[in-house]
C-alpha cells in the first residue's frame, strides 16, 4: 500500500509526529483569524519557503497535492469578482491554500508507522482499553491488506465482463463486487475464529 | 465478534476500492465514481453502528496519509479543504442510512433501502457538507445550497443502485444484511 509520505528526506521527517500534529491543529485554527490579503499572503509565503528549503522536487510534490484547489479557487474568485469584493475572495483562497498546504506538509513528512504510534499513544492517554486498541489495530491491518486484494478482484470482474461484452462495463458489476467484500469478511472471520478468535 | 470486525474492515476496504476502480456507466450512460455509493452501502448492508464505524475507519486511514479518496487524494489536507464537511458528514450519513435500513429491513424490497440511502446520503449529508463549505468560503448559504442541485440527479441514481444491490445481497446471502 503506497502512502503519501514523500520519499525525499527532509528535516521535518525527523520531527516528532505528535508535536507536528498538534502544531498543525493550532495553525489551522489560527488561519481562521487571518483577514487581510497581505497577512494571509505572508503566511502562505512562509509555508512556500518551508517547502522550498527541502528542495525543488519536494516543493513540486507539495504543489501537485494542491492542484485540486485550483478549480475551487477559480470559482471562489469568480464569485467574489461578481460581487466586487476581490480582497475578500483573495483572503478566502489564500487561507484555504495555507491550511491545506500546512496539512499536506505534515502528511508528506510523517511516516505511516509514526502516525500509527501517535494514534496508539493517544488511545493510551484516553484510557481506551487494550482490548479495544488491539481490535482497532487488527481492523486497520485488515483494511490495508484487503484494499489491493479487493481492487484486484474488481479488476478481474471487469476483465471477465470485457471478454463477453462489447459494451462498457455497467453498474451491474457492483452487486458481485459488494458480494466479494461480504464473502471475504466471512472467510476472514472464520479464519480468525479458527486461530483463537478476537477477544 | 470476529464477523463484526471483519465486515467493518472489509467495507472500509470496499469504499476505498470503489474509489480506485475505473468509473462505472450508469443505465443512462453517465459515468460516476462509486465512493459515495460505498458510504450508502455501508449503512444499508452493515446497519447504523457498524456502517458508521466502517466509514470512520476509512476516513482514519485517509487522515493517516493513504491516498484512498477518489482521484488518489488523501492526507490531512483533505480535512482542511472545502469538501471536508462532506467527509465528516459521511459518518452521519452512513449512521442515519443504517438506522432507517434496519428499521425497514422487514419489508424485503429494494425501495426501502433506497429511501434510507436518499435520506442519509442526501437529506442529512448535504446540509453538513454545505455548512462545511460555508465555514471555509464566506459565501452565502443559499448560493452554496443552489450549487449542490447539480449533484442531486447522480446521487438519486446511486440511492436506487444502493437499494438494488442491498436487495441482491439479501437474496444471495440471507441473514448477513442488516438493512
Amino acid at each position: 500500500m503506497i502512502s503519501l509520505t514523500s520519499e525525499v528526506r527532509t528535516p521535518y521527517h525527523r520531527w516528532w509526529a505528535g508535536p507536528k500534529l498538534l502544531g498543525l491543529c493550532l495553525f489551522t485554527v489560527a488561519t481562521f483569524y487571518l483577514d487581510t490579503p497581505l497577512s494571509t499572503g505572508a503566511v502562505l509565503a512562509v509555508l512556500a519557503l518551508g517547502y522550498l528549503i527541502c528542495g525543488l522536487r519536494f516543493a513540486r510534490q507539495g504543489l501537485r497535492l494542491l492542484r485540486p484547489l485550483i478549480w475551487v479557487c477559480m470559482i471562489i474568485m469568480g464569485y467574489h469578482i461578481a460581487i466586487r469584493d476581490i480582497a475578500d475572495g483573495a483572503v478566502v483562497c489564500l487561507r484555504l491554500a495555507a491550511a491545506v498546504a500546512a496539512a499536506n506538509l505534515v502528511t508528506l513528512t510523517t511516516r505511516l508507522e509514526d502516525m500509527l504510534d501517535v494514534l496508539e499513544r493517544l488511545f493510551t492517554r484516553l484510557h481506551v482499553s487494550p482490548r479495544i486498541r488491539r481490535r482497532i489495530a487488527l481492523a486497520i491491518a485488515l483494511v490495508i491488506r484487503f484494499i489491493p486484494e479487493l481492487t484486484r478482484k474488481g479488476g478481474t470482474l471487469i476483465e471477465a465482463w470485457r471478454a463477453r461484452s462489447t459494451k462498457k462495463f455497467s453498474w451491474k458489476l457492483l452487486l458481485p463486487f459488494a458480494l466479494l467484500a461480504l464473502d471475504d469478511a466471512e472467510q476472514v472471520a472464520e479464519a480468525l475464529k479458527a486461530r483463537g478468535g478476537v477477544e | 465478534m470476529e464477523r463484526n470486525l471483519t465486515q467493518i474492515a472489509l467495507f472500509a476496504a470496499l469504499i476505498a476500492a470503489l474509489g480506485l476502480i475505473p468509473k462505472f456507466n450508469l443505465p443512462l450512460g453517465v459515468p460516476i465514481t462509486g465512493q459515495s455509493l460505498g458510504i450508502m452501502l455501508a449503512g444499508t448492508v452493515l446497519g447504523a453502528k457498524r456502517g458508521a464505524l466502517a466509514v470512520i475507519l476509512f476516513l482514519g486511514l485517509v487522515a493517516l496519509g493513504l491516498p484512498l479518496l477518489a482521484g488518489g487524494r488523501g492526507g490531512l489536507g483533505v480535512f482542511s479543504g472545502v469538501t471536508a464537511g462532506f467527509l465528516f458528514g459521511w459518518v452521519v450519513a452512513a449512521y442515519v442510512t443504517g438506522l432507517l435500513a434496519e428499521a425497514w429491513a422487514g419489508k424485503g424490497n429494494w425501495i426501502s433501502p433506497a429511501i434510507a440511502a436518499a435520506i442519509g446520503g442526501i437529506l442529512v449529508l448535504y446540509p453538513i457538507g454545505i455548512v462545511g463549505m460555508y465555514l471555509k468560503l464566506d459565501a452565502s448559504l443559499m448560493g452554496l445550497t443552489k450549487s449542490m442541485y447539480a449533484f442531486i440527479p447522480g446521487d438519486l441514481i446511486k440511492c436506487v443502485l444502493a437499494g438494488l444491490i442491498t436487495n441482491g445481497l439479501r437474496k444471495a446471502r440471507p441473514g448477513m444484511v442488516a438493512g
